[in-house]
């Protein structure tokens, strides 16, 4: 799919910007600060109805506005999709397709299909594990939508359990009483969203081992993916192999059972829950080893392209071509990375790459640009042959 | 900040469910334009609610009196109880006219992050009412959300001991939602279709 064209109110530092955008790769360049990342950012906030550089909404409204409204038009096979999203913080959002509304924001999620990569996703190798646990999660739901739902009942339920293991034991009466119907729950939308993550770590794996090896070179090591959980598992952490099958949610939700009847004194004790898909993390390794504590910067690099270059080929290869986003990065990759990524770029339906110079941009790549600045954002496109 | 008055009337209506301070400046401007007599008949139904209706001694939907239109009515079957959240549930589940016995509403539902547990709801008095044996059947009517449907566990298991037919509102229910957002056939199908639950 393609983003035809974009249109922002209020978003960011745009108080309006009407803006057609083309197939293929697209430079957004201009100084610091004049808003590029901004406009990047709305394409990828449709996709997960969240921002790759803040959480929470508040931040993408423009300062002194009330809310914001991103409007795009995306082409997909022949079919035209028009969808809009106004954001207002501290109340619901909205959000219509094709003119109608949704019931709920959450329904929007799977429709755009959008890989962004940025310098902030250092952070999958570096940072903790409630950012690969993002990772994983936006992926899942962009592949399986119906596993919003299954996301947000969790949290709740989450915040349920917590909220009266808390006040477990300052309690009057028997507090615990109620325990049992949200540990239902909990087992329940918690084996669900396991089976998932395993499932979509084990499909995941072998195109980050691809990416990886195009991206950092011959001679390097192999990048594998496992998962790490508070549930045990046959070979916990343990690199997936691709094409085994991973566990069901019926003896997941088991699992979780008993692990939860083990640990209720501990999660009386610290008034929290211990065990569950919200405290579990993806394992990078790079050969045998872990990479996280031992992966060398220009690794650990490699590596968070590499996850991203896999979630496009993993969404490619369901049959969905999604847009891809590169925000700021080709000034910091060295020149292997540099090729390889231009290799994806070239390749995806559309690329949005944004640069403040020009000359970081491979020359390939470089053909539609919109320059950004003063407050306006226009497409140049040099024509075939000149 | 206002005078004193016009402040105090905004304060007010900024607290009722749904009001944000910028409707409530608004409706306290509409009142202070409006005509006396329309007025007067706004503060002559809130007096009227406030003197008149009780929630009733038995099931504690609103009612005028003692007990609800419901409680009185002797043509109302008595050993069907349906459990629901809200004195609106009862309103949308009269609407199906698929239900001819009698309500039992609870207050809310349970919830500990805004700390409702059993002993905030009229859990109780659920209890007493289910005791001299008249009552053969519940329906529990809660909310299809995570809180209605932990709900509605837990009260399954508390009257498990007791030996009645317990059963649920079949799905078909939009998920997540308000029962009251329900339309008539769609949740006069979800009655027509409950579910035993074997607690
Ligand atoms: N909510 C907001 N309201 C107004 N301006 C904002 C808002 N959020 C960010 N900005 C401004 O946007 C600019 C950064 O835009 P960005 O797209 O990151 O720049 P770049 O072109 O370098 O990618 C900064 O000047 C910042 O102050
Ligand atoms: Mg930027
Ligand atoms: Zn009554």
């Amino acid at each position: 799919m393609y983003v035809r064209h974009l249109q922002l109110v209020d978003f960011r530092s745009w108080e309006k910007v009407d803006l057609a955008l083309r197939p293929g790769p697209t430079v957004f360049v201009g100084r610091n600060g004049e808003g590029k990342t901004n406009l990047v950012e709305a394409v990828g906030y449709l996709a997960t109805l969240g921002s790759h550089r803040v959480s929470g909404d508040a931040p993408l409204v423009r300062h002194g506005a009330a809310q914001a409204v991103v409007r795009a038009a995306l082409r997909r096979e022949d079919r035209e999709l028009l969808v809009e999203v106004e954001v207002n913080p501290g109340r619901a959002n909205r959000v219509r397709v094709n003119r109608s509304a949704l019931p709920r924001p959450r329904e929007l999620l799977g429709l755009v299909k959008s890989v962004l990569f940025a310098p902030e996703d250092l952070a999958l190798v570096r940072g903790d594990p409630a950012e690969r646990r993002r990772f994983l999660d936006d992926l899942l739901v962009s592949r399986t939508p119906r596993l919003a739902g299954v996301r947000s009942d969790y949290d709740r339920v989450l915040r349920q359990r917590n909220a009266l293991l808390k006040t477990a034991r300052l309690a009057r009466g028997d507090a615990l009483a109620t325990l049992d119907v949200w540990d239902t729950h909990l087992v329940e939308l918690g084996g669900q969203l396991l089976a998932a993550r395993l499932a979509l770590v084990a499909d995941l794996a072998p195109h980050v081992a691809r990416s990886y090896a195009a991206v950092a070179g011959p001679g390097a090591a192999a990048a594998g993916l496992g998962y790490a959980s508070t549930v045990p598992l046959a070979g916990d952490g343990a690199p997936l192999v691709a094409g085994e099958p991973t566990a069901r949610a019926a003896e997941l939700s088991a699992a979780l059972r008993e692990r939860i009847a083990e640990r209720r004194r501990e999660e009386v004790d610290r008034g929290m829950t211990l065990v569950g898909p919200h405290r579990d993390d993806l394992v990078l390794h790079l050969g045998p080893a872990p990479a996280k504590g031992f992966a060398s910067h220009g690794e650990s690099w490699s590596l968070a392209l590499a996850l991203k270059l896999g979630c496009f080929a993993l969404l490619r290869a369901d049959g969905e071509e999604p847009v891809l986003v590169l925000d700021d990065v080709f000034a910091t990759l060295d020149a292997g990375r540099r090729a390889a990524l231009a290799d994806v770029a070239r390749s995806a339906e559309q690329t949005l790459i944004t640069a403040a110079v020009l000359d970081d941009v491979p020359e390939e790549l470089r053909d539609a640009r919109v320059e950004v600045g003063a407050g306006t954002a226009v497409l140049v496109a040099d024509e075939e042959g000149t | 900040m206002y005078e004193g008055a016009v402040q105090d009337l905004i304060d007010e209506l900024g607290r009722l469910p749904g009001v944000g301070p910028k409707s409530a400046q608004r409706i306290a401007f509409h009142l202070l334009a409006a005509e006396s007599a329309d007025v007067g008949r706004l503060v002559a139904a809130l007096q009227r609610v406030q003197a008149e209706v009780r929630f009733c001694v038995t099931c504690y939907n609103v009612a005028e009196g003692e007990q609800c239109r419901i409680c009185r009515d002797p043509r109302r079957s008595t050993d069907v109880i349906c459990v629901v959240e809200e004195p609106k549930d009862v309103v949308a589940i009269e609407r199906t006219r698929e239900f001819r016995g009698r309500y039992h509403v609870l207050g809310g539902a349970i919830s500990p992050i805004e700390g409702v547990g059993p002993d905030d709801l009229r859990v109780k008095e659920l209890m007493t009412r289910l005791m001299d044996g008249t009552v053969t059947e519940l329906i529990i009517a809660t909310d299809p959300n995570l809180e209605g449907e932990a709900t509605a566990a837990y009260l399954a298991r508390l009257v498990g001991p007791l030996g009645l037919a317990v059963s649920r509102l079949a799905s078909g229910l939009p998920v997540g939602g308000d029962l009251e957002y329900a339309d008539e056939i769609t949740l006069g199908r979800a009655f027509e279709g409950r579910r035993r639950i074997d607690a």
